[in-house]
């Protein structure tokens, strides 16, 4: 975002709520989901409430807002990982390069193999780091030995990992720590070769140098991936993100270019949440 | 490796509905050869199930009426029902889960606080499994070893010690198991605030796991009702009606036992009644343990 278009937005109060700032000057990107009237419910409790918004290619998403607001929520439904327990639902479309992944044809495996997903804790599985990596690849690909060594390394190199566990392949994933696991995590996600990975509040668990390699390799990320990303920092949403929704209550209260919704936000409650006067 | 690098997403349209990756196709396939393969075999034990569930109704369900409850186990040839039989195997089976629950959960307390590095616990847990294990016609003769031999009469306070051992190592079991559940965070947590180690014990740790303790109870209390062989050899049988455990005692698994087998019509249909009764009550007890007692709100 340029100084021009900030002043500019700063002397013209924003409309109607979630509005999208970017339309009027940047130059059009190409979206890779757009959420059309999603509403989500656990059991009878609606947790989203008519939530439509775009998340543009190769930018970095995040989704803000109170505990409960619903934010996990609906990066969970951009997987449908909500599928794993019965009594949850959504409505509305979600449209993923083309395809309504609500639609009951979709197959989860190959939506998820393609918007992958790295958890608030890490969750490295209980076998080797390279195991580790090789987990999803062989899920969908017939490597040669050859070809799955370059693939570790290639993506413990994307994870900024490789330096760190290049000796100890063979070691468990569990022997490594808190910030390393997380990146090894994020380091099978990107094994794949997805298009689109989803972190949910991927630093909360981690002390700070964890969290600002974390963030490093996010900025890094968003040159071959779409990124949607929960935290419950703001100032994390503030650094690494292109675009940001702030979450109230299941709905999306404010949703805009990053810069935009932190200096000038259109409503007063988007204020109120990042200027710490909530409540 | 060129390739590799660039490979990063940025495909324009996807398909989500058919594959045509073979890796994946072939992991298809291997997904529904193994549904198939657990659908018939669950398909075998249902079917089995259905198939038993449904002779007893066809046969029990002519002999169930109110004679089946007001009177007494008939003489061959003569009317009668199964009162004396149902009353008696109620009393015993209700007094040993009475005395086999606070055995039982104190043993699995013990086991869950101090079974960590003792040599005693370990050895008892050991006990323990074998005696979930052992045949129950090998706790009839026990108990019929060392008690009935010795005072030389069978009676209902025979039974209920044979019912008791049978029911105590799986409460323990259940218990023990349920306890480890529990996270350390927890018990730190209560541990934290100064209380003493008995008070997390049982206010925190076994009240986190209430209802997979009550579950274990009511299964050890299904077990038990469904018993034949304990019984053959310890509260035997009684032809009237009595509330007096000193005495020999009738009890439905018995009377099933021993009515089936016989030549005459009218025993044999007042059998069914008795195998639908238990069966039923066994089957409630059960579904009553899914379902009542599972933790409401699993998130």
């Amino acid at each position: 975002m340029t100084t021009t278009m900030m002043s500019q937005t700063l002397s013209t109060p924003a409309p109607a709520r979630n509005a999208n700032h970017a339309t009027a000057n940047a130059k059009p990107k190409a979206k890779t989901i757009e959420i059309q009237g999603l509403n989500f419910y656990y059991g009878k409790t609606q947790s989203l409430k008519n939530v439509s918004l775009d998340i543009h290619d190769k930018q970095v998403t995040a989704f803000i807002g109170p505990s409960g607001c619903g934010k996990s929520t609906l990066l969970r439904t951009l997987n449908r990982m909500y599928d794993l327990y019965p009594g949850q639902r959504a409505e509305g479309s979600i449209n993923y390069r083309g395809q309504n992944i609500l639609e009951p044809g979709v197959d989860v495996n190959m939506l998820r193999a393609k918007v992958g997903m790295v958890f608030q804790k890490p969750t490295p599985f209980p076998m080797s780091i390279y195991d580790n990596i090789a987990f999803g690849v062989r899920l969908y690909e017939n490597l040669s030995k050859g070809e799955m060594d370059e693939r570790v390394e290639w993506a413990l190199n994307k994870a900024a990992l490789w330096t760190e566990v290049k000796d100890k392949l063979n070691k468990s994933g569990l022997s490594l720590s808190g910030g390393q696991q997380q990146r090894l995590c994020i380091a099978r996600g990107v094994a794949v070769k997805p298009d689109v990975l989803l972190l949910d509040e991927p630093t909360s668990a981690l002390d700070p140098i964890s969290t600002s390699k974390i963030e490093e390799l996010i900025s890094e990320l968003k040159g071959d991936y779409t990124i949607a990303i929960v935290t419950h920092n703001m100032q994390q949403a503030a650094r690494c993100s292109d675009y940001t929704a702030y979450m109230y209550l299941g709905e999306l209260v404010e949703f805009g270019e990053t810069d935009q919704l932190f200096l000038n936000p259109a409503r007063k409650e988007t204020q109120d949440y990042i200027t710490g006067r909530f409540g | 490796m060129a390739a590799v690098l660039n490979g990063g997403g940025a495909q324009p349209a996807v398909n989500l509905t058919k594959s045509n990756n073979a890796v994946y196709r072939r992991r298809l396939l291997g997904h529904k050869i193994g549904i198939a393969l657990s659908v018939f075999a669950m398909a075998i034990g249902l079917g089995f199930l259905a198939w038993i569930l449904a002779t007893l109704l066809v046969d029990g369900f002519g002999a169930l009426s109110g004679t089946l409850f007001t009177m007494d186990t008939p003489a061959p040839g003569s009317e009668g029902g199964l009162r004396n039989a149902i009353f008696g195997s109620l009393l015993m089976v209700g007094l040993s889960t009475l005395v086999s629950t606070p055995i039982g959960i104190l043993a699995g307390m013990y086991l869950a606080e101090y079974g960590q590095n003792n040599k005693f616990a370990a050895v008892t847990r050991f006990v323990t499994d074998i005696m979930l294990s052992a045949p129950s016609i090998v706790i009839g003769l026990f108990v019929y070893a060392l008690y009935v031999a010795r005072v030389q009469h069978f009676s209902g306070y025979a039974g209920t010690i044979a019912l008791s051992l049978i029911a105590i190592p799986v409460v323990v079991r259940t218990t023990d198991n349920m306890l480890h559940l529990v996270p350390n965070s927890l018990l730190e947590a209560a541990f934290a605030l100064g209380a003493p180690r008995w008070k997390v014990a049982l206010t925190v740790r076994l009240r986190a796991v209430k209802a997979g303790v009550v579950t274990g109870i009511l299964l050890a209390l299904a077990r038990i009702s469904g018993e034949t062989a304990p019984l053959l050899f310890t509260a035997l049988n009684n032809q009237f009606f009595t509330s007096d455990l000193n005495q020999p005692t009738a009890n439905l698994p018995v009377v099933i036992y021993k009515f089936a087998t016989s030549p005459d019509d009218n025993w044999q249909a007042i059998a069914w009644g008795g195998a639908l009764l238990v069966t039923f009550s066994v089957l409630f007890l059960n579904i009553l343990s899914r379902t009542a007692f599972r933790q409401k709100n699993p998130q």
